[in-house]
C-alpha cells in the first residue's frame, strides 16, 4: 500500500530507491545464573574477538578514507576490548559469581562508565562514552543482534534514521546512499546541512517516517517539496522518474553557469558567495563557481579534539582558503563556540539557555588569550590574499571596539616582529541580534561591512526555538518583521558607503532571493551547492521591478502573504 | 625489577594518543608493568587503568618492570615517554 509523508525539505532532489533503516537493536537481557562457567567465558571471548575483527576492519577503512586522526578513536576501542583489567574482571564475574556474559560485562563497563564520568575532566567524561560504545558492541554480538551501520550499505538505498548525527554522516557510504530522511529536525539541523553539502536529496522532520516504512521498501524521496512516499504505484513511479530526468537536466544548465557573472537582467552584479566549514569544502567553492566565500565557520576547527588549534595549524587553514581564491573576497568569522556547539576541553558553563548566553564574542572577549591566537593567526593569512574579519554575535557597539582594539594590539605586534600583514583588511560583523539590526545606522559608522546572519536573527527575532517541534511555524524567515530588519541594516550599509551581505541559510532561498535583491544586497552567501541555481534566478530578474515587489512585500500583514505575492510576481513572469 | 620516575611535560597529561602507545607498548612484553601516581598502582597494560589516574601536566610517575624482559621493556617504554610524553 502506498503510504505518503510529509516532512520539511532540507536538500533539494529526488531519489528513487529501496529503503534502509537505520535503528539501534534491542539490546535487553536478563541477568541469569549459568551452569556452566567455563563455557559462558568462552561464548563471551568469541564475542570479543568478534567485535575485534569489526572494529579491525572498520578502523582499517576509515583510515584509507578519512586518514589517521579519524581512525585513532578505533585504535582506542580496541584497546579497551584488550584491556587485562576489563576482561579479567569479567572472567570473575562469570567464574566466581556464575553470572552470564552479558550481566557481567554490563555491570563491569557500568562501573568504568560512572568512574570516567565522575572525573572532574571534560576529557575523560567524553571517553566514558567510548566505553559504552564499545561494550555495546560485545553485547551485540553476546545477542546475536545485527548491529547496522551505514557503512555496510551495499545497495542503493534512502536511509531512515531518527536523526543523523555527525559521526553517522561521517561513515555513510557515499556510493549506495542515495538520499535520507529523518524523523526530527529542521532545515539547519545537522542532518539537513551535511545532506546539501553531499548534494544528496533528503526530507527532514517527518516524525514518524522510521516507524511506517520497512527495510526494503520501494520509496521516493522529493527534496523539493518535502514528501517521502513509500511503496508508491506505477503513476507516481512513471512521474518521478520524469522530474528526476528533469532535474539532472536542470542541473546540466546551471552548470553552464559556472563561469558567468551574476549580473541581473537590468545589469546590476551582486556577489554570490559560498559558506564553508574548513579547507576541504574548497573544492565544492571552485566548482560551483562562487564569486568568493562569505563564510568560513572557523569552530570546526575547534571541535572534534582535545585541546586548541595552536596559532600555526589555525594559519594553515585560513591560508589554504584565502590563496587558491586568487584575490576574491574571503569573509572569515571568529570562533562561534558556546549555543548548540561545544567545546568539552574548555569547560564551559551549563546554561539555561545556551542560545542567550556565554558564546561566540562574548566568549572571547573573555577568554582573550585563546582569541589572540585566532587574530593573529588570521593577520598573517591576510598577507595571502583578500580576507576580511568577521565577529559573531554583536550586541553593543563596545563589544566591536574591544574586539577590533585586540586586532589592532596584534596587528602593531606582528608589524614590529616583521611579519606580513596586509594593511586593509576590512573588519565586520554578523547581524544576528536584533537589536544589531536595530541600531544598524550607528554601527555602519564604525564597521567596514555587515553579513546578516539570518539563522539566528529570524529565531531572536520571532523568539523562537528552531529546534522545537511544537513551534518550528513560527521560525518564519518571510515575517515582515524580519524583512524590514534586514532593509534596516542593509540601508544602514549602504548610507555610510558600506556593503552589506548575507550568510544564513536564506540568501540562497529561491523565495528569498527576489526580495533581497530588491532591498540592494549586496553579497549572497550560501551553501555552494546553491550558487548555480541562484545565479540562473538572478539573471533572470530585474532589480527594478525587484524594488518594487520588496516595497510591497514589507507592507503586507503576514509571512504567508509574502511568500504568496513572490510567486505570483515572480514565478509567473518567468 | 627496573624502576623509573618521570615528570609529565605534555599539556593535557597522559591521555588519548599517548596512553594508547604507551599501553601498546607495554602490551609487547612478558613482564609486568605498572604504572604508580598518587599513591595509586595500575597495570600500565590497561588503557582503562592508566586513563583512570588522571595524570596531568607537571605529574609525576614511576614505573615499575618486573619480569624476563624487564631492560628491554623498560627501554622501549622510556622512549615512548620522552617522545611525547615528559622527561
Amino acid at each position: 500500500m502506498t503510504t505518503t509523508i510529509e516532512g520539511i525539505a532540507a536538500s533539494r532532489g529526488y531519489a528513487i530507491a529501496e529503503a534502509f533503516i537505520l535503528e539501534a537493536p534491542d539490546t535487553s537481557f536478563h541477568k541469569t545464573k549459568v551452569e556452566d562457567p567455563e563455557a559462558e567465558k568462552s561464548r563471551f571471548q568469541k564475542a570479543v574477538t568478534s567485535a575485534k575483527q569489526e572494529l579491525e576492519a572498520i578502523k582499517a577503512k576509515t583510515l584509507k578514507e578519512q586518514g589517521e586522526e579519524n581512525a585513532e578513536i578505533f585504535s582506542a576501542h580496541l584497546l579497551v576490548l584488550e584491556d587485562p583489567e576489563l576482561l579479567d574482571a569479567v572472567y570473575a564475574k562469570v567464574t566466581e559469581e556464575t553470572m552470564n556474559a552479558e550481566a557481567a560485562l554490563t555491570e563491569v563497563s557500568d562501573m568504568y562508565v560512572t568512574m570516567f564520568e565522575g572525573m572532574d575532566n571534560e576529557y575523560m567524561k567524553e571517553r566514558a562514552s567510548d566505553i559504552r560504545d564499545v561494550s555495546t558492541r560485545v553485547l551485540h554480538h553476546l545477542l546475536g543482534v545485527t548491529h547496522t551501520s551505514l557503512q555496510d550499505i551495499a545497495t542503493e538505498t534512502i536511509v531512515f534514521a531518527e536523526d543523523l548525527t555527525p559521526s553517522d554522516t561521517a561513515q555513510l557510504n557515499r556510493d549506495y546512499t542515495l538520499g535520507f530522511v529523518t524523523n526530527i529536525g529542521g532545515r539547519t539541523s545537522h542532518s539537513a546541512i551535511m545532506a546539501r553539502s553531499l548534494e544528496l536529496p533528503a526530507v527532514v522532520g517527518t516524525k514518524e517516517a522510521t516507524t511506517r516504512v520497512q527495510h526494503g521498501d520501494q520509496v521516493i524521496v522529493d527534496g523539493f517539496e518535502g514528501i517521502v512516499i513509500i511503496n508508491p504505484d506505477e503513476n507516481q513511479l512513471r512521474e518521478y522518474e520524469k522530474k528526476q530526468k528533469a532535474f539532472e537536466a536542470q542541473k546540466a544548465e546551471w552548470e553552464k553557469l559556472v563561469n558567468e557573472s551574476s549580473v541581473t537582467a537590468d545589469g546590476k552584479h551582486v556577489e554570490l558567495a559560498a559558506n564553508i566549514g574548513t579547507p576541504e569544502d574548497m573544492t565544492g567553492v571552485q566548482s560551483h563557481g562562487a564569486e568568493g566565500i562569505g563564510l568560513y565557520r572557523t569552530e570546526f576547527l575547534y571541535m572534534g579534539r582535545n585541546e586548541l588549534p595552536d596559532e600555526e595549524e589555525q594559519f594553515n587553514a585560513y591560508r589554504s582558503v584565502v590563496e587558491p581564491m586568487n584575490g576574491k573576497p574571503v569573509v572569515i568569522r571568529t570562533l562561534d563556540i558556546g549555543g548548540d556547539k561545544e567545546l568539552p576541553y574548555l569547560d564551559l558553563p551549563e546554561e539555561m539557555n545556551p542560545f542567550l548566553g556565554y558564546r561566540a564574542i562574548r566568549l572571547c572577549l573573555e577568554e582573550t588569550d585563546m582569541f589572540r591566537v585566532q587574530l593573529r593567526a588570521l593577520l598573517r593569512a591576510s598577507a595571502y590574499g583578500n580576507l576580511k574579519i568577521m565577529f559573531p554575535m554583536v550586541a553593543t557597539l563596545e563589544e566591536f571596539r574591544e574586539a577590533k582594539a585586540l586586532l589592532d594590539e596584534e596587528r602593531q605586534k606582528l608589524k614590529s616582529e616583521g611579519t606580513d600583514v596586509s594593511d586593509d583588511i576590512e573588519v565586520g560583523i554578523m547581524v544576528e541580534i536584533p537589536a544589531t539590526a536595530v541600531h544598524a545606522d550607528i554601527f555602519a559608522k564604525e564597521v567596514d561591512f555587515f553579513s546578516i546572519g539570518t539563522n539566528d536573527l529570524i529565531q531572536y527575532t520571532l523568539a523562537v526555538d528552531r529546534m522545537s517541534e511544537k513551534v518550528s511555524h513560527l521560525y518564519q524567515p518571510y515575517h515582515p518583521a524580519v524583512l524590514r530588519l534586514v532593509q534596516q541594516v542593509i540601508t544602514a550599509a549602504h548610507n555610510e558607503g558600506k556593503w552589506a551581505g548575507m550568510c544564513g541559510e536564506m540568501a540562497g532561498e529561491e523565495t528569498a532571493i527576489p526580495l533581497l535583491l530588491g532591498l540592494g544586497l549586496d553579497e549572497f552567501s550560501m551553501s555552494a551547492t546553491s550558487v548555480l541555481p541562484a545565479r540562473s534566478l538572478i539573471r533572470s530578474l530585474s532589480v527594478e521591478k525587484m524594488e518594487r515587489l520588496a516595497a510591497e512585500a514589507l507592507r503586507k500583514s503576514t509571512a504567508e502573504e509574502v511568500a504568496e505575492l513572490v510567486r505570483e510576481k515572480v514565478t509567473s513572469d518567468e | 625489577m627496573q624502576e623509573k620516575t618521570f615528570t609529565i611535560t605534555s599539556e593535557t597529561g597522559i591521555h588519548a594518543r599517548p596512553a594508547t602507545q604507551l599501553v601498546n607498548k607495554a602490551g609487547q612484553f612478558a613482564s609486568d608493568v605498572n604504572l604508580e601516581y598518587n599513591g595509586k598502582s595500575v597495570n600500565l597494560k590497561s588503557i582503562m587503568g592508566v586513563m583512570s589516574l588522571g595524570v596531568g601536566q607537571g605529574a609525576e610517575v614511576t614505573i615499575k618492570v618486573d619480569g624476563s624482559d624487564e631492560e628491554e621493556a623498560m627501554q622501549a617504554i622510556e622512549e615512548v615517554v620522552k617522545e611525547g610524553l615528559g622527561e
